[in-house]
């Protein structure tokens, strides 16, 4: 099988590794890059677990190839804390919004592409740029919420 | 926003509570908003190997034949294991409580009971290779009649689902085909009572659906030992099965785990650290074994099925005086954690209502649907949907609201449970009365006068006259197969650690004498209305009678031994035993 080096920008870092064909972005970014908070819940793009912001726009990183990310930026939920945490971790800190924690990586890209696209988004905004994230233990209210609450406190700051 | 009922059991609140009703920071939750919290195949190896199953397409097939040889030779794969390379190939969770007969293997070798039972493990080097090879297997299938149904799957004559019990009944104790529970006299009552009504209700398999999938990631350590990363929920029940299965001493593995992407009771069955470790250690490399999601819904074991008739008698003012269960659990091919569901549930009934006479038998019944196991308060869930459910029906025969009779069949401090436990406690009452407050519910002056404290006790307080007992379903010649005592007959094979010869099961039991039937005086009776005068309290809690939906312990391997080991003691899940 052959390897292909691909090199990309990952949360603001030029990075790069070999890639085997057919191999997806999910893969490529846990097993070669080591950024494990991507993850993998079906690999059919039904739960959102493994949703990264690919130039800006979030995506399921198990139904891209590696080889098309090549040049391209790639966002996730690791790179999102500089000094402190992002408002939306603090948010779901806070809000108490995450029990197992294996769907809040995906959860938080999700969000981030939002609150960027619309930093005033309503609850019907937030419900539907969440829509395609599972989690199967908070319900969803406590990240709806904190999704809100983390869209206020930006804009108090901005 | 938690509500607090303040005037609610006032004088047993201080209302200093430090938690509850104020906001808290989960102590993991940094790690969760930050992508660190380490799953368990957040752990990178070099060199990983991946195992994937070869799984049953039929719900009961025997074996003829599995083929690896074109498997072997497909690019990546470096060794396929089937069930004769499992050191002790066949296991029961629970009987590292000492409960059950091992029934289950992890690679079946002769037989299939289920649909996407795995037959043969192929290692190879990449998840895609490990598919590749496991398409490559071929399994000679022998298709056998298969049984779906749980009353079906107890007529004579259905196939027999799984080898340890050939009546497609899980035995409790090595005594009884079903576990029994008997409070007074429920034919009687039911004779004396102004409605019978009666209830069938069907649940359904409920997969938990966690969002990460079961897994492990086995590899060798230093000194002889096996480290293993693992999404379980019961660390040390997997140590304990992982090392049981592979016959070898607890302390060569090293278990790493307790942050779970979702477990929801999913993820105790421990098949997946056995199969990681065992292939860690035939190849010598770090070995990982997932679910993928399709066997996530397909193979992993869901919530059991649950089929329960409801034969309730009830007096003209609402009173429900007797209340019979029969009640089917769907414990698919293997035993798992039914039989243990089953104990919970029979602890529960009749719901949190005082009945003075109840009767249940509840059977776990094997059929060929795929294996059952825990998920959020298994056992009572759906026993609980179905009595509720009958509570309504039982309302609407006697032209009574729902909520009403509720609270004049509630449980009130001091009444005596069916299974012989005084009621403590309790805030049915109160509950059912901020329900019809908040949904504008007019209630009756008395029920609105209700209240848990007052009412209970005295003559509801006392055990039944006359408890009406039976010996059906009563098994002879079976044996509890105990595995902490080493009587349990065990296929173990030549092991890296000391293996321990199978000892004969015990002999029979005799059957025990019963205890005498007290005369049936007070059979049937209605116990007084809640608002009754309480004529003094049962004897306190000081003595506590062995409840009689435990039959007799399992005998000893001999009198000597059973000395040895002291006294007669109740445990809640294998009824009487000697420590």
């Amino acid at each position: 099988m052959a390897l292909k080096p691909v090199a990309l920008t990952l949360n603001g870092s030029e990075r790069a590794a070999f890639t085997e064909d057919g191999e997806n972005l999910l893969d490529f970014l846990r097993r070669r890059l080591g950024d494990l908070s991507p993850k993998f819940g079906c690999g059919q793009g039904a739960c959102g677990a493994c949703t990264v912001l690919l130039d800006g726009a979030p995506v399921l990183a198990c139904l891209i190839l590696a080889e098309t990310a090549a040049g391209r930026r790639i966002e996730t939920a690791a790179g999102l804390a500089g000094a402190a945490l992002h408002p939306l971790q603090r948010a779901f800190v806070e809000g108490f919004a995450a029990q197992c924690g294996y769907c809040t990586p995906g959860m938080l890209m999700a969000a981030v592409a939002l609150l960027r696209a619309n930093p005033r988004p309503t609850r019907e905004e937030v419900v539907a740029a969440i829509g395609g994230n599972l989690c199967r233990c908070t319900g969803y209210e406590p990240i709806i919420a904190a999704v809100l609450d983390a869209a206020g406190h930006m804009e108090r700051r901005a | 926003m938690i509500e607090f009922r303040k005037e609610f059991f006032a004088d047993e609140r201080d209302d200093d509570l430090k938690e509850i009703g104020r906001p808290t920071i989960r102590q993991d939750i940094e790690g969760h908003v930050t992508g660190r919290s380490p799953f368990f195949d957040d752990h990178l190896f070099e060199g990983l190997l991946h195992v994937r199953c070869v799984r049953s397409p039929h719900h009961h097939a025997r074996i003829r034949r599995i083929d690896t040889t074109e498997a072997e030779r497909s690019p990546g794969v470096v060794r396929i294991l089937t069930g004769r390379d499992v050191p002790r190939n066949l296991n029961t969770l629970l009987s590292l409580l000492d409960f059950g007969i091992d029934d289950e293997p992890l690679l079946a070798e002769s037989r299939v009971a289920y649909m996407g039972e795995p037959v043969a493990a192929v290692i190879a080097t990449s998840e895609a290779r490990a598919r590749d090879g496991v398409a490559r297997v071929r399994v000679e299938w022998e298709e056998l009649p298969h049984v779906l149904d749980v009353e079906e799957a107890i007529r004579p004559g259905a196939p027999v689902v799984c080898e340890a019990y050939p009546t497609n009944r899980f035995i409790y104790h090595g005594r009884y085909d079903h576990q029994k529970l008997r409070f007074g006299d429920v034919e009687a009552a039911l004779r004396g009572a102004d409605h019978i009504v009666e209830g069938r209700y069907q649940m359904s398999p409920i997969e938990q659906a966690p969002i990460e999938t079961c897994g492990a990631i086995a590899a060798p350590e230093e000194n002889g030992r096996f480290v293993c990363y693992t999404s379980t929920q019961a660390l040390f029940f997997s140590l304990g099965t992982a090392a049981k299965m592979l016959q070898t001493p607890s302390s060569r593995l090293h278990f790493i785990g307790g942050t779970v992407g979702g477990g929801f009771g999913g993820k105790v069955d421990s098949l997946h650290e056995p199969l990681a470790i065992l292939a860690a250690m035939l190849t010598g490399r770090p070995c990982k074994y997932a679910f993928d999601r399709e066997e996530e819904m397909q193979v992993g074991a869901p919530r059991g099925a649950e089929r329960w008739y409801l034969t309730d008698g009830v007096m003209g003012d609402g009173r429900i005086v007797a209340r019979a269960f029969r009640g089917y659990f769907d414990s698919g091919a293997y035993t798992r954690l039914s039989s243990y569901a089953i104990i919970k549930a029979v602890g529960h009934l009749p719901g949190p209502y005082t009945i003075p006479n109840v009767a249940a038998d509840v059977y776990c019944v094997y059929t060929n649907r795929t294996p059952a196991t825990a998920m959020r308060g298994f056992g009572i869930t759906g026993v609980d949907f179905a009595i509720e459910a009958q509570m309504d029906k039982v309302a609407d025969r006697v032209g009574m609201h729902p909520l009403e009779l509720r609270i004049l069949n509630a449980y009130r401090d001091g009444d005596m449970k069916a299974h012989r436990r005084e009621a403590k406690g309790c805030a049915l009452v109160e509950c059912a009365q901020v329900v019809a407050e908040k949904a504008g519910i007019a209630l009756s002056a008395a029920a609105r006068a209700a209240s848990s404290r007052t009412g209970g006790g005295g003559e509801r307080g006392r055990l039944p006259a006359f408890t009406a007992t039976d010996g059906k379903g009563r098994v002879e010649g079976s044996t509890s197969g105990s595995y902490a005592r080493k009587s349990a007959p065990g296929p173990a094979r030549a092991a890296p650690a000391p293996g321990r010869p199978p000892a004969a099961p015990p002999a029979p039991a005799a059957a025990a004498a019963s205890p005498p039937a007290r005369r049936p005086d007070a059979a049937g009776a209605p116990p007084p209305p809640p608002g009754a005068p309480a004529a003094g309290r049962a004897a306190g809690g000081g003595s506590m009678p062995p409840p009689a939906a435990s039959p007799a312990p399992p005998p000893g391997p001999g009198t000597g031994d059973a000395a040895r080991r002291g006294a007669l003691r109740f445990s809640s899940l294998s009824g009487l035993r000697r420590r």
